[in-house]
């Protein structure tokens, strides 16, 4: 055991003095070190979360009106219940779209059926029937409607599928999907992930037949890509460079016709594999669509992604392939050329949800940087064995993070980045450390893709060598 | 490609460039099924009609972008705001992180507050447990010197007795039997967010003050309401309170804990209400609320201990700063001193200086209830005309306040109060009756694009303009910063109108 493991398991023993004893115990298996070999990171996941401890994790409903769902830009998804939940999740995820706003697109708006208490009492699925007929009359070119519940529904025992049912028959049969993502449900963002894929697979895919599309050998989709900033679009252009035909993405700037015409694509390309995992092994099962991960954050794991996606189609498409690693070669070296210098074996910690936590490591290291500890909001055992492939020996592994244990982490591992979310941000800024947001991407990017890389590469250099980081200790 | 890591496209520019609005197109056309583009226009232009309007405004159960949050927000700002104290939200954890991120997007600060984090087995068997391992840790980890609980709608489904469960959680040692844990009921199905804000101070004023004997002093207690200007508020008015001679409790000030240094040290406390000031507020011979509807029940509960109370609605200009001073003067015996004599001067100086760039303008505007009691106020004593005035979170009462307050002032008249509607409402309303300038907050830039009305920028929360909070808005001062800000947005929209080359030469002045 190196000395780097062996005083990274110190710290960690210190961080957990604080709990009391039935706290620790449970924390204890969520904090460890990765040691080089080992099939895992040693850490155990998805389970509930300790109560009191300023978690960062979010619930059920933000997995799927926020993540899933809320991007699909032609449907209406109505926030059901009481109006705070809509309203703090409101255009705050940055899912760009092309489309006329409140007219044919309903992305950055806030439908809720904002509960009173008569709703509790009496159950809302009354006011919900009201609702989607007054969003039928209002907004005629919405393509169709989900039903986002929030706590109360489950509680007072809804039966939003049988409105739905009711509904989508009154309004010629439109698309109406009722999704139990009740925000106790699980514990985290996660289960609202699945329960999201599932209501596609029984209320889209089972239900529904698009306007007939002629089929390619190289039609491909995007999945699990939120287009945050635009990444699914300067994914989507490298997709399309290489020859393949991109029928869908999901969902970020996703319709519903996207949705229904996936099953007839040859390849599912799977980027972020937490999220939407679920709906591409039922493809594989039902549809027998194969499904590969990829990764296009950074010019290396790029360049492996193509190959990879390459590797499912003919010799034009790997030739192809190879056409388009070169065509960004001279972006890349020029990107890397001028912030390498400014980068180089500086160090990052990371805290982040979905793929991010494993998948921006590649990029950082394309600039020369090194990540010293990361850990997953609402990952699996299956994405902290996905990570080994990613971290070195001694990267100090941490799930579910408190505030408490990430402010002592950053504290004693001292790096030159820290790398979360919003409310991480001002926290560790005050402290003094260069931070990004790498769920907004501080209101940047794309990051994904050649055209990211470029964006990334500035981002990290203007947080890490700003000037002001040199003025927070006052000189008396 | 253009891209280049020497001249870094943003997102801003990137997607304009020709290969993606190529693929854009590609995109749209092939995949997306899409209606047809004269179908789009017919529809966009048909929501801008009256008979739109009447079909929007006659629907009784959809909500379209709402100006208003749930009750724990309130209750979260409002614990913050005592000194060391760490706000507790008994029920699910997604909520937590919303309020968290909420306060962050607005101040750019770090927002502390932690969850019970229920689960499904809580909605089944009660969260009991999770209040008693909760309340131990957040005590272990984070020491505050009080823990202020408040309730998700979660937990008030299935009536979870907060009462009761913190007791039960002292008895099981979570915390020492005399740590101060208030707590209220916010169901976010009951009100808004001043609503939580409400219940829960007057959790705070009960759980110190509840059995205890009072001894009147001439100290005077004093509540913002929830306020996304605090920070500049509440310094504002403890400089007024200074010059006045005035000693006074502000209960709940969250002016430091959302204005913490940068200097190498994370703070998750700061300054606020001392826990002793809270217990002393008793004793105090009045309770002052800036904002009346963010405190009906805790303003009634002060009365019943015998104190006075008096109510005003966010004091902004000159009469409403006037009365309020008025009322503290009298009820202190302290002179309203020469200086803040001045002050208002000042105040006047200047609007008188540039009233007529205001007079005879339109505005929309839209907020909390006593925001905009409080900028109506001003707008019309600057000879402006606010046409349409909505709050969602508005009810009866209210709108009766707006109709009275419109009567006092030509610049009332056709003015209309519009209680319990929403953004989508207001889109109808700045259609088939036009104003020249509306006022709200971040969201309202999607009025902005869709309807043309420059936004004026003044409420909460405002994600896309930073360090507002910081200057105040009520009081001389206050009123002093908005007609800054009011003239400032009419100049640069004059001068946008008249910047086109050999066509509107002569309008584009230097001297306003």
């Amino acid at each position: 055991m190196s000395n780097n493991i062996e005083e990274a398991k110190k710290i960690i023993e210190e961080v957990l003095s604080v709990y009391p004893e039935k706290t620790r115990k449970k924390r204890e298996k969520h904090l460890n070190v990765f040691e080089e070999g080992k099939p895992d990171c040693g850490v155990k996941s998805n389970i509930k979360t300790v109560p009191g401890v300023m978690t960062i994790r979010g619930c059920a409903y933000a997995g799927s009106k926020g993540v899933v769902w809320g991007p699909i830009k032609d449907m209406i998804h109505i926030s059901h219940g009481p109006v705070g939940c809509g309203q703090y999740s409101w255009a705050a995820r940055r899912n760009y779209y092309i489309g006329t706003t409140g007219v044919d697109s309903f992305v950055t708006m806030q439908f809720t059926s904002d509960f009173q208490e008569k709703d509790i009492v009496f159950g809302g699925d009354k006011k919900l029937e009201k609702i989607i007929d007054e969003i039928e009359v209002l907004f005629p070119l919405n393509k169709g409607i989900t039903i986002q519940s929030e706590c109360p529904i489950g509680l007072i025992g809804d039966d939003i599928e049988a409105v739905s049912k009711k509904k989508s028959k009154e309004h010629n049969g439109k698309t109406i999907v009722p999704v139990r993502c009740e925000g106790f449900r699980g514990v985290s963002q996660s289960l609202g992930h699945h329960i999201a894929n599932d209501t596609i697979r029984d209320w889209v895919f089972d239900k529904k037949t698009g306007k007939p599309i002629e089929t390619t050998p190289y039609d491909v989709a995007i999945i699990g890509d939120y287009n945050i900033g635009g990444d699914a679009w300067s994914s989507r252009i490298l997709l399309e460079e290489m020859g393949l035909r991109v029928v869908a993405q999901w969902s970020g700037d996703g319709s519903i016709e996207e949705l229904i015409n996936t099953p007839k694509v040859k390849l599912n390309v799977l980027h972020c594999y937490r999220s939407m995992n679920y709906i591409s092994r039922h493809m594989e099962e039902k549809y027998g669509i194969p499904w590969v991960e990829y990764n296009f954050f950074g010019p290396s794991k790029i360049a492996e992604s193509l190959r990879k996606i390459a590797a499912f189609f003919d010799d034009t498409i790997k030739e192809n392939a190879e056409k388009v690693i070169a065509k960004y070669e001279a972006l890349t070296k020029a990107t890397i050329e001028k912030y390498k210098p400014r980068l180089a074996d500086k160090t990052v910690m990371l805290f982040v949800g979905g793929l991010r936590p494993r998948h921006v490591i590649g990029a950082y290291e394309d600039l020369g940087m090194n990540v010293i500890g990361t850990g997953y909001e609402f990952g699996h055992n299956d994405d902290y064995q996905r990570t080994t492939h990613y971290v070195k020996d001694g990267t100090i592994i941490y799930d579910d993070v408190t505030g408490y244990e990430f402010e002592k982490f950053v504290e004693a591992l001292k790096p030159d980045l820290v790398a979360s979310g919003i409310k991480e941000k001002y926290v560790f800024q005050k402290m003094g450390y260069p931070f990004r947001q790498m769920h907004s991407w501080d209101y940047s990017g794309p990051y994904h893709g050649y055209d990211g890389f470029t964006i990334f590469a500035r981002d990290m250099d203007m947080a890490i060598n700003n000037p002001v980081w040199q003025m927070a200790k006052a000189p008396f | 490609m253009s891209q280049n890591p020497k001249h870094v496209l943003d997102h801003f520019n990137l997607f304009r460039e020709p290969e993606y609005v190529e693929m854009f197109e590609n995109k749209k056309k092939n995949f997306e099924n899409p209606h047809p583009e004269d179908e789009v226009s017919r529809i966009i232009e048909w929501t801008k009609t009256e008979e739109y309007k009447e079909l929007n405004f006659s629907r009784d159960s959809l909500t379209v972008n709402p100006a208003k949050a749930c009750q724990p927000l309130g209750a979260v700002f409002l614990a913050l705001g005592f000194e060391n104290t760490l706000p507790f939200v008994h029920g699910s954890q997604g909520c937590v992180a919303y309020y968290r991120s909420h306060l962050s997007r607005h101040f750019k600060e770090p927002t502390s507050c932690v969850s019970s984090s229920m689960t499904e087995d809580a909605a089944v068997f009660g969260g009991l447990n999770n209040m008693i391992d909760g309340l131990a840790n957040a005590y272990a980890m984070y020491k505050p010197k009080m823990i202020a609980v408040s309730t998700t709608c979660m937990a008030e489904v299935i009536g979870d007795d907060l009462n009761a469960f913190i007791k039960t959680s002292k008895e099981k040692g979570s915390v020492p039997e005399e740590y101060d844990v208030p707590f209220a009921h916010t169901p976010a199905f009951v009100g808004s967010h001043i609503t939580g804000y409400d219940n829960a101070l007057k959790g705070i004023m009960e759980h110190f003050w509840a059995k205890k004997e009072r001894t009147e002093n001439e100290t005077i207690n004093i509540v913002m309401g929830f306020d996304g200007y605090a920070v500049g508020n509440i310094r504002e008015l403890k400089r007024v309170l200074k010059e006045m001679g005035i000693k006074a409790i502000i209960l709940s000030d969250t002016s430091d804990v959302f204005d913490t240094p940068t200097d190498g040290t994370f703070r998750m406390y700061m300054g606020g209400t001392t826990l002793e000031e809270a217990r002393e507020a008793l004793n105090s011979k009045a309770t002052l609320s800036f904002q009346e509807f963010n405190t009906p029940k805790s303003l009634e509960y002060a009365k019943t201990l015998g104190q006075k109370t008096m109510a005003f609605q966010y004091p902004i200009g000159v009469r409403a700063t006037d009365r309020w001073l008025m009322a503290l003067s009298e009820l202190t015996g302290k002179e309203i001193p020469e200086s803040i004599k001045l002050e208002r001067g000042r105040l006047v100086d200047a609007v008188a200086d540039s009233t007529s760039h205001i007079h005879g303008k339109k505005f929309a505007l839209y907020g909390d209830p006593d925001q905009m009691l409080g900028l109506t106020e001003f707008l019309m004593e600057l000879g402006a005309e606010p046409v349409h005035v909505l709050a969602t979170n508005g009810g009866k009462d209210w709108e009766e306040k707006m109709n009275a307050l419109f009567a006092t002032s030509p610049f009332g008249t056709g003015c209309h109060a519009y209680p319990g509607r929403d953004l989508w409402h207001l889109r109808s309303l700045l259609f088939t009756e036009p104003v020249d300038f509306l006022i709200g907050n971040t969201y309202g830039k999607y009025l902005e694009r869709d309807t043309g009305t420059p936004l004026l920028r003044i409420g909460f929360p405002i994600f896309d303009r930073h360090h507002h909070h910081r200057y105040p808005t009520v009081g001389y001062q206050g009123a002093m910063n908005v007609l800054v800000k009011i003239l400032d947005k009419i100049f640069d929209e004059i001068d946008k109108n008249t910047n086109v080359p050999s066509k509107t030469d002569y309008s584009y002045d230097i001297i306003r």
